[in-house]
């Protein structure tokens, strides 16, 4: 790592001010994406400004029947949470299938959301990567892409979006509240986000010294029928090679509320907005959830070794519906 | 060049080739540390960021006052600041576990933790297990089931299983395994280290003799 100052972050507003007053600042949460990136040498900053002594380490009911996470919340403190476990049982299992049991104390809310990508070519720090240094090219697209995305790529960057709490996030329409610069704003997980585009060095639509405060949750009866499902390479401690967050509201045998989002496949958290309404209105069951896993998977552009994710995904899909379909 | 430079160059060639290892675990070799290990030296005149900072690490219920460069890691701190040698260096990135402590009785890997950000907290780290000469009853189990090889992940399995019993919600052996995959094992120790801390949990070894 490169030397920096570390400072102990004394309220939202001076952490702002300090981090969006110096291009070379950046926030500190757990520290095990950042830390690990500033060994890599792939970030480097002059300042780190420590936000977990903040307040910002509660969850709490809204007034709407929902729920909000403090940014500060340890994953496995929100993995282990009553209310989150019952109500939105595939955001805890997403959690307790990222990383270890001493990560997942370190990690908090707001570094997951921002955590970067995996891929090889991007963390070692010397081939070519649009994302982290633009128009430099792209070692992966016809480099060894096993690993990389299907879903959302572009010309510039086909790297994949590494988080498993934010597929569950984003099926459950959370919505990020963050203090800027410039104030203070609600920005729905959809749009929080980016595709890469011509653009992969850009991954959120968060200024610099924008902080995250909050992740709230509105009020979703039907979640409390979701299932998160992820295939890696071994059973424990590996990122993503397709995960699905899936919920099924069904009434009176037919679906009246389904969500798919996806991870391990895509350059974001992968909401499939039309294979859910493709459910609607259907029995459930394997022809809807093969035509929907189809759809969800439609516009798929893989490279030479990643082509596998594309069955894989479908299969997830299909698997976690089915599993939902089940719950009593 | 400064030795100060001299020690930055060489940190960075050996990132270097920890980078051209991506994904993979690899040993990570002792590198030499931006650490004095007294608070009262004179502090050189400032010369741009990353300046040494007076830091009092609360380990083992000892308090140790330091002067760390802000980027120096806890692991780093312990093992070459205070030479408490027990917490392993496997990959230094998150990715093995054998750098596994307690930190307010949470398992944490100090390889990614700033000890500048431990100020204040309590440390607990494998020297700390035993109580005098009593060995922990974990430790006992470990050495009665034989759940190591060549040791080197053994401190970071110890400390993890330790915050495994404290959390107390793996039951079964795969919820154990489970809570337990944090820790890499290149020896494949794993089936007695399941057998330890399946007979700690169930309480055979509670009684310290
Ligand atoms: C070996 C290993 C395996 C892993 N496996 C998985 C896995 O299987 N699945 C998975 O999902 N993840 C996995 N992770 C990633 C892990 O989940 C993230 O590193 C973690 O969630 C990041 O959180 P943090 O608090 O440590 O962030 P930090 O490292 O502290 O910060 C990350 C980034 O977020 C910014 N940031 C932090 N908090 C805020 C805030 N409140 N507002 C604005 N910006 C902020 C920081 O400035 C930094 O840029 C793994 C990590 C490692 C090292
Ligand atoms: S040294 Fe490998 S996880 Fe810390
Ligand atoms: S005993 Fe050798 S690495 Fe575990």
């Amino acid at each position: 790592m490169t030397p920096f100052d570390y400072t102990r972050a004394e309220g939202s507003a001076a952490a702002v001010k300090q981090v969006s007053g110096s291009a070379k600042a950046t926030f500190l949460g757990g520290g095990t994406c950042l830390i690990d990136l500033m060994k890599l040498h792939v970030e480097n900053h002059d300042l780190l400004v420590d936000i977990t002594p903040l307040p910002l380490d509660r969850i709490e009911a809204t007034a709407g029947g929902g729920v909000r996470i403090g940014a500060n919340v340890r994953n496995s403190e929100l993995a282990h949470d009553a209310t989150i476990y019952k109500n939105y049982p595939a955001l805890s299992e997403a959690l307790l299938s990222g990383a270890s049991p001493q990560l997942r104390n370190m990690a908090t809310v707001g570094g997951n959301l921002m955590q970067r990508t995996r891929c090889p070519y991007f963390r070692n720090g010397f081939s070519p990567c649009n994302k982290r240094e633009p128009k430099s090219g792209c070692a992966a697209k016809d480099g060894y892409n096993r690993s990389h995305a299907v879903l959302g790529v572009s010309e510039h960057c086909i790297a994949t979006h590494p988080s498993d709490m934010c597929v569950a996030l984003i099926a459950f329409d959370a919505v990020v509240k963050t203090h800027g610069p410039k104030g203070e704003r609600a920005i729905p997980i959809t749009d929080f986000h980016l595709v890469p585009g011509d653009t992969p060095d850009r991954e959120t639509v968060l200024e610099h010294g924008e902080l995250i405060t909050a992740v709230e949750l509105p009020a979703a009866p039907w979640a409390m029928r979701s299932h998160y499902l992820k295939v890696r390479d071994r059973a424990s401690y590996e990122f993503a090679l397709a995960s699905a967050a899936v919920a099924l509201e069904v009434v009176d045998g037919v679906i009246k509320t389904a969500r798919v989002a996806l991870g391990g496949v895509a350059t974001k958290p992968w909401r499939a907005a039309d294979a859910e309404k493709s459910l609607v209105g259907q029995k459930p069951g394997a022809p809807a959830f093969a035509a929907t896993a189809e759809m969800a998977t439609k516009g798929v552009a893989p490279r030479q070794f990643n082509g596998f994710k594309v069955a894989l995904v479908r299969r997830v899909i299909v698997r976690a519906l089915e599993t939902v379909a089940a719950m009593k | 060049m400064s030795p100060d430079q001299d020690i930055d160059s060489a940190a960075d060639r050996r990132e270097f080739m920890e980078g051209v290892a991506v994904g993979g675990i690899g040993v990570a070799f002792a590198a030499a540390l931006p650490i004095t290990a007294t608070a009262d030296e004179p502090v050189p005149p400032a010369r741009g960021p990353g300046q040494p900072v007076p830091v009092k690490l609360n380990v083992n219920g000892t308090d140790h006052d330091l002067k760390l460069e802000p980027r120096v890691t806890l692991l780093d701190a312990l093992r070459e600041g205070l030479h408490l040698t027990g917490s392993k260096k496997g990959c230094d990135h998150g990715q093995c576990g054998a750098c596994t402590v307690l930190v307010d009785g949470r398992r944490v890997n100090s390889c990614l933790t700033l000890a500048v950000a431990t100020v204040g907290r309590k440390v607990q780290t494998v020297e700390g297990l035993a109580d005098g000469d009593v060995l922990h009853p974990l430790q006992l189990a470990f050495i009665k089931h034989d759940a190591f090889q060549c040791g080197y992940c053994t401190p970071g399995q110890l400390c993890s299983a330790a915050g495994l019993l404290k959390e107390g919600r793996a039951k079964s052996d795969d919820e154990i395994r489970e809570e337990m995959s944090g820790n890499i094992c290149r020896c494949g120790a794993y089936p007695n280290i399941l057998v330890a801390v399946r007979e700690v949990r169930q309480g055979a070894l509670k009684e310290k003799p």
